[in-house]
């Protein structure tokens, strides 16, 4: 009941295509603790620590899972993508624009998670019909937009890919 | 605002639908929530609760927590130094519980360490002996005095009651019935979170919190600390959603104690668990109505009891009790009344504000026994609802007469008016997935069965019963760039954009800056009731007038023109007699002004002992036909479309309205078919998203919105608030469809496969 929490640990993690020490840690610590205060990548949120809000959806070996049911000593050997190796800050990629514009985000904490959701759902599929939209977003929970907002992003997105690559 | 000659448009203006100006840090992963903020030599908070809903505390032993390598500071209700409790309307509630628990989750004790997981294991090395009592449990027993007090305060919180008109006249039709509303949660997804920054010398402390009215925060826990107001300053962390979950304090109080016990900042963050025990909810509710009408339907009395299970703790159960007995009428006609309310103290979770604060409970009753009088008289739903329909200038049950814009027939004629969805059950291509229960396929499309259903509401604006809550705000013109700052809470609605886009309109200018959302300036009141358009729009206004003003005085003397003939046109400074344009930039070159406003609405009044009384501020109104289909095998719903007219008043910002009306609606679905809170004997079943079902992508039908723009002449910019509607009758008008589909009365919220099916005879769990 008394023992203290063992804060020694020492491992390296591949985020957003660079190596990063993960020092001090203990070996309980979620890949979304370590990733937010560890890293400082602070990117990915908290919501449910169940899995079931998609809040804190990062890539790992191009799979998109939540990081809060990931241990991230168990991660060491994969390669990471979180919301901050989308783009770079002040140039958002296509879909985190679609979003501002399309009026996606409110409070925006779920925002960062369906950014990660979104891509990873264009990637498999280009042109997503409505319906495909929701069943593959269906793992990320929004409380304020009532997604209908989202999904007119997800699907600008689309279009103007398909318009670029006529073009 | 009224342009003169030659139309130059600028964007940003009112009416555009602009993004957010944190729309990119958003998106980005940039923008600093609650829960991102850390300092140096940052400690964990974390809080002990109650695991017991009624218990005598014996003792308490915290030794083992400071066994623990890394645990800073144990505070208990004895390191309390001002005020041992807090609560918004009565000061009810403890810092820590002392002498007894009263419900599950109440804080004991709270511990500040290294690591969360130092904290946990703190937690738990903390012994508290307790003699458990029985609970409080059926609200009917707080009412009828079978159980003991379980609060100084007593059981009943509040009792009103209205009488109206002839109380014994008796209508050609009559129904009635009993209906019951769960207790839903706010389930915002920004949890709970603070940084506390204690000052130097210890006389003072910051905080950084994610709240929806930073000055009542600030007197609140001023007040706990002993410290005066002005040494605790409060600063808006970024806020993840609200929905009425933030306007009573929870974690504030504890973060700064710890901060203060131990002189290094301290954060605390709620778990999603700790969530759910650790805010209020929407009240649980019973409701008897009995409906009088004439042959042909119009209405001639309502009669209603109406019992809300507060938990606990006060919090705003007596403002949520007055929403409730006020609005039983609906938006209808109605001269004769009598309608008894309680909001009681149980052993249940505290209850107090969600979206739609009492009124959604009684939308849901008042809008069954429409659709039972309906029937009664042979009538269509809408048919019975438009001849009923309230307008301007008519009198509440309470004698309050409504002065504000009141299209509540436009509301219901438009919305029936949209296009009902084409597809058939299962869509075009026959797709099960699209039936309810989804991607189970366990429906046969043959034996699904569509209904529709219809439901209108009215909605009080503002605070009501003689509160004046006003609001506070500061423009500052400078080099050509504007500086509005006030101290409302920006939790997701959008008030920054369309606080931005107002300045941009009075005063021409395109390059405004939002200030930090703090204290250092005056109340804005709370971001809640629909409200922060209207006040904090009406206070940014006006002192973006003030400024306008003044600017015009300063051209008006450098240009020998009439200030008063001077307008804004775009960018420009115009004569509105004459041919003067000069561009505001141009204008203001080398002028600075800095005007603080504060705007308030109009007085209220108190009810007296029958109700009547001129208590509310402002009326909105909505309508809303939802489609869905059932399963009725297996009681399973899919929600196929909602259609909605609301009354905004004037869109200031129309992609953010449509935004509340959709995410409103969302809620109003969970509400009515998969959402509550499951309390047995006090103890929370289902405190985690995984057993407490939120809407998701799937369960989110498309919405079709039809917005009716009537300015409103009382409202400062003509806009009405428009976040709670569409949370309102979003509800019943999913529940009349159910009912419409499978022929059954279903008189509960949330509606459950049981329900459906028919397995549960009682309406409780």
């Amino acid at each position: 009941m008394s023992e203290s929490v063992t804060l020694n640990e020492q491992y390296e993690l591949h985020v957003n295509g660079e190596t990063r020490a993960v020092r001090d840690s203990w070996l309980g610590e979620s890949l979304l603790f370590v990733l937010r205060e560890r890293l400082g990548l602070l990117g990915s949120k908290g919501a449910c620590e169940q899995g079931e809000c998609g809040s804190c959806s990062v890539l790992v070996d191009d799979e998109l899972v939540c990081s809060c049911l990931v241990l991230a000593a168990s991660a060491v050997d994969q390669s990471i993508v979180t919301i901050e190796g989308v783009a770079p800050i002040g140039s958002p990629s296509d879909v985190q624009q679609a979003f501002v514009d399309a009026g996606a985000v409110q409070c925006g904490f779920c925002t960062p998670g369906l950014i990660m959701a979104t891509h990873a759902l264009l990637e498999r599929t280009a042109e997503p019909t409505e319906f495909e939209i929701r069943e593959e977003l269906s793992g990320n929970v929004c409380r304020c937009t009532g997604y209908g907002r989202i999904i007119e992003a997800v699907q600008r997105v689309a279009v103007s890919r398909r318009q670029s690559v006529q073009a | 605002m009224s342009s003169v000659t030659g139309e130059r448009t600028r964007t940003g203006r009112l009416g555009d639908s602009i993004s957010r100006p944190d729309g990119t840090p958003k998106v980005q992963g940039s923008y600093a929530f609650s829960s991102d903020l850390s300092a140096e030599n940052c400690l964990w908070g974390a809080t002990l609760r109650s695991p017991h809903p009624s218990a005598r505390i014996v003792s308490i032993d915290v030794s083992g927590a400071y066994r623990i390598v890394g645990v800073e500071a144990v505070i208990t209700a004895a390191d309390v130094p001002g005020l041992p409790t807090y609560g918004l309307i009565s000061s009810d509630q403890p810092v820590f519980a002392t002498d007894v628990v009263r419900y599950v989750g109440e804080p004991i004790a709270a511990v500040a360490a290294d690591h969360p997981e130092t904290c946990r294991r703190a937690l738990a090395a903390i012994v508290v002996v307790y003699e458990v009592l029985e609970p409080l449990i059926d609200p009917e027993r707080a009412i009828d005095g079978s159980h003991p007090d379980i609060h100084p305060d007593g059981n009943v919180i509040r009792r009103q009651r209205i009488v109206c008109g002839d109380p014994d006249i008796v209508g050609e039709v009559v129904v009635e019935d009993t209906y019951e509303i769960g207790m839903q949660d706010q389930a915002f997804l920004g949890l709970e979170a603070a940084l506390a920054m204690p000052d130097a010398d210890g006389g003072g402390v910051s905080l950084h919190v994610a709240t929806q009215w930073l000055h009542e925060d600030q007197k609140q826990i001023a007040a706990c600390l002993g410290l005066p107001v002005s040494s605790v300053r409060l600063t808006l962390g970024g806020v993840g959603g609200a929905f009425g979950a933030r306007e009573d304090i929870s974690l504030q109080v504890h973060t700064c104690l710890l901060a203060l016990r131990t002189g290094r900042p301290v954060r605390i963050h709620y778990s999603r668990e700790e969530s759910f025990l650790g805010h209020v909810h929407r009240h649980p509710v019973r409701i008897w109505m009995r409906h009088h009408a004439t042959r042909e339907g119009r209405l001639v009395k309502v009669e209603a009891r109406m019992v809300f299970d507060g938990g606990a703790y006060a919090s705003t159960s007596s403002a949520v009790l007055i929403n409730g007995v006020t609005h039983a009428q609906g938006p209808y006609r109605c001269d004769n009344a009598v309608v008894d309310g309680y909001a009681v103290r149980t052993n249940n979770l505290p209850c107090g504000a969600m979206r739609g604060f009492g009124v959604v409970q009684a939308c849901f009753a008042h809008e069954g026994q429409m659709d039972k009088l309906a029937a009664a008289c042979e009538l269509d739903p809408v048919e019975i609802r438009l001849m009923n329909a309230m307008v301007t200038g008519d009198k509440l049950i309470t004698g309050q007469v409504i002065e504000n814009v009141a299209p509540v027939a436009r509301c219901i004629r438009e919305t029936a008016a949209l296009p009902l969805p084409d597809e058939p059950v299962g869509g075009h291509d026959h797709d099960p997935m699209r039936l309810p229960g989804g991607a189970g396929r366990t429906a046969d499309t043959s034996h699904i069965v569509r209904g529709i259903g219809f439901a209108v509401a009215i909605k009080n604006l503002m605070y009501s019963e003689t509160f004046d809550d006003y609001s506070t705000a500061r423009c500052r013109l400078a080099d050509g760039v504007v500086n509005l700052k006030f101290a409302t809470s920006e939790v997701g609605q959008g008030f920054i954009t369309i606080a931005g886009q107002i300045a941009r309109s009075v005063l021409g200018f395109d390059n405004v800056v939002i200030d930090s959302i703090d204290t250092d300036v005056g109340s804005a009141g709370s971001t809640s009731a629909s409200r922060q358009t209207w006040m904090s729009g009406g206070a940014v206004n006006a002192a973006c007038i003030k400024v306008r003003d003044l600017l015009f005085e300063a051209v008006a003397v450098a240009h020998g023109v009439d200030p008063l003939s001077l307008a804004i046109d775009g960018g420009d400074i115009v004569d509105r007699n004459g041919v003067f344009r000069v561009s505001a930039l141009d204008a203001a070159l080398g002028l600075s002004f800095d005007e603080t406003v504060e705007y308030h609405h109009k007085p209220t009044e108190d009810l007296d002992e029958n109700g009547q009384g001129d208590c509310h501020t402002a009326f909105a109104f909505v309508a809303h036909r939802a489609v869905v289909d059932v399963d009725p095998e297996l009681g399973l719903v899919k929600v196929i479309q909602i259609a909605t007219a609301q009354d905004v008043g004037r869109a200031l910002n129309p992609l953010s309205v449509i935004g509340q009306i959709e995410g409103g609606i969302a809620q109003g679905l969970g509400l009515a078919v998969m959402e509550e809170i499951i309390m047995s004997n006090g103890h929370v079943r289902n405190p985690s998203f995984t057993d407490y079902l939120l809407p998701t992508f799937l369960d989110m039908p498309s919405v079709t919105a039809s917005l009716i723009e009537e300015p409103d002449p009382i409202a400062p910019l003509g806009a009405k608030g428009v976040g709670e509607p569409p949370t309102i009758s979003s509800t019943p008008a999913i529940v009349a469809a159910i009912r419409d589909a499978i022929g059954k009365p279903l008189n509960r919220v949330p509606v459950r496969p049981t329900d459906i099916i028919g397995l549960s005879a009682s309406p409780s769990i």
